[in-house]
């Protein structure tokens, strides 16, 4: 579904991505970890082409989203959602307004249909009530969840989240955690999450990559990497006191 | 157009003289970035009243214009008074104070007015907007607008390029009534000039091409005041201190393009 193949990537003269590849597959949650710096935000922004690979190609669904450019581009992004870490919701506009705005843009569906959309997916991130407030009157893991209801509202293929958990309590991180597990479940999208946090990461991963200067230096299920032997898996891990008997 | 870009590092450089060669052609790419901004956003006006448009276009011409008013008629009550006053004092020495109204009228219409009311607009509305996109751009709201295949020019540039283009011109109209009303007050109190002598004077002195080229600067101050100041607000980097930097560069720059551009289009009309 997503392939990276072999993709550098420099900012300056500073190697960001180092010959970089990774496969996700169809329908999978992958979850990409690793230290501040390790090039994890910087792989999810080429998925939707924020950012261009210095060599290399980035495909999605086999067509290189790297070298697509118009309606191309349009088209393919239209098969993802993202959830920024800062949720990114236009200040100006009512929760309701946001999560509406890609309807209103592309799709030619009446006010009532946006409406009943709208409150839809709002009942599938638990805010139904907040659909007239202002995204600065509501709290931090409101405003994800409403950023996660903006990503789904026009039923992507593949949703990109970076730091779904990160400034958020320990209970809803739990909460967000659930919602991602509920959107693979209920609506089979494929995931890709980048996240510090390595009990988000093993509850709602398939797969985790670990990232390591540029490059993946493990990739395996959950269940293999708690009994990863890799130094930087183990330090990430010991960072977060997580045990190898965590899963049980 | 991408909105989002890539930061761009260089090396430091090694002499002075690559450091100013650097400078001029970072500042030239600006300029052509903020110019294709600018030309893009006149491309889209043609949804300007599209459905999905046409609210935040009267919403940014509300902004821009009728919030606008209090300040610049306080402002150009004021100027034309005091000009007059000036001006008046000056000429009741030879005893031709009679003049006021001419002058006044004919400094408003091809300079003042569309000076003050460039001025105005930067500092009130041209700033607020370089901070308000500035801040979408830092926390990544223009970044969700592309992926989510909104064209942040069509979306965001277009409606203020309106709302500009329209209000700069239509406030600059204004604040040269309001001021030459104000000149009158004090021709009137102070100089004893009735108001059918002042508004004759003026008409005598004043022509209709001084209102066309008063608005038709009017009309590239509010260009130059928008495409700077959506130039910098998309361009900001590093978080509350780079929105004050843009809000700052917005006003600093557009004061001074209006300026020099107001010389310029004086240069080609009148000299």
């Amino acid at each position: 579904m997503i392939r990276f193949d072999n993709v550098i990537k420099k900012f300056g003269h500073r190697l960001v991505l180092d010959r970089f590849n990774l496969h996700v597959k169809k329908g999978e949650t992958m979850v990409l970890v690793g230290t501040s710096g390790a090039g994890k935000s910087v792989t999810l922004k080429h998925m939707v082409k924020l950012l261009k690979p210095t060599q290399g190609e980035v495909l999605i669904e086999g067509e290189a989203i790297s070298a697509t450019v118009g309606k191309d581009l349009q088209r393919l992004r239209g098969d993802f959602g993202f959830l920024f870490q800062s949720s990114a919701l236009l200040q100006w506009m009512s929760v309701g307004e946001n999560i509406a705005l890609p309807l209103r843009e592309h799709t030619s569906f009446s006010d009532e249909e946006i409406e009943e959309k709208v409150r839809s997916v709002l009942a599938q991130v638990g805010l139904e009530d907040a659909i007239w407030k202002l995204p600065a009157e509501i709290s931090g893991g409101m405003k994800k969840r409403a950023g996660l209801a903006r990503a789904i509202v026009t039923e992507p293929k593949i949703i990109l989240y970076d730091e779904p958990t990160s400034g958020l309590d320990p209970v809803t991180s739990r909460t967000i955690d659930e919602l991602i597990m509920h959107l693979k479940r209920d609506l089979g999208v494929t995931s890709v999450v980048v996240t510090h946090d390595m009990i988000s990461a093993l509850t709602v991963g398939d797969r985790i990559a670990m990232l390591h200067q540029g490059r993946v230096v493990e990739v395996s299920t959950p269940a293999e990497f708690l009994h990863s032997k890799h130094p930087e898996v183990r330090g990430f891990l010991d960072a977060q006191y997580i045990s190898s008997d965590f899963l049980k | 157009m991408r909105i989002t870009r890539e930061p761009e590092l260089y090396d430091p450089p090694s002499t002075a003289t690559r450091r100013l060669g650097r400078q001029v052609l970072i500042q030239w790419k600006a300029v052509g970035r903020a110019a294709m901004f600018t030309g893009m956003g006149f491309l889209y006006f043609r949804y300007m009243f599209s459905h999905r448009n046409r609210h935040e276009v009267f919403y940014q011409m509300f902004i821009t214009g009728i919030r606008s008013l209090g300040v610049l008629t306080v402002v150009a009550l004021f100027t034309g008074m005091i000009f007059a006053l000036q001006t008046g004092l000056e000429l009741a020495r030879y005893g031709q104070e009679v003049h006021v109204g001419g002058a006044v009228t004919v400094v408003m219409l091809r300079e003042m007015g569309p000076f003050m009311a460039g001025m105005i607009l930067t500092a009130s509305v041209g700033s607020s907007v370089g901070a308000q996109l500035g801040t979408m751009t830092v926390s990544e709201e223009v970044a969700a607008l592309e992926i989510m295949s909104i064209d942040p020019i069509r979306f965001l540039v277009m409606p203020r390029l309106v709302a500009f283009t329209i209000m700069v011109p239509l406030c600059t109209f204004y604040t040269d009534i309001i001021a030459v009303l104000g000149g009158g007050l004090v021709g009137y109190t102070q100089f004893g000039i009735p108001p059918y002598l002042y508004y004759d004077n003026a008409l005598i002195y004043a022509e209709t091409k001084d209102l066309w080229i008063g608005i038709l600067k009017a009309f590239v101050f509010g260009v130059i005041i928008c495409s700077t100041a959506c130039y910098q607000g998309f361009s900001t980097t590093g978080g509350a201190v780079g929105v004050g930097k843009s809000t700052r560069n917005t006003v600093v720059i557009s004061f001074l393009l209006t300026l020099i551009v107001g010389y310029i289009i004086t240069r080609l009309f009148y000299a």
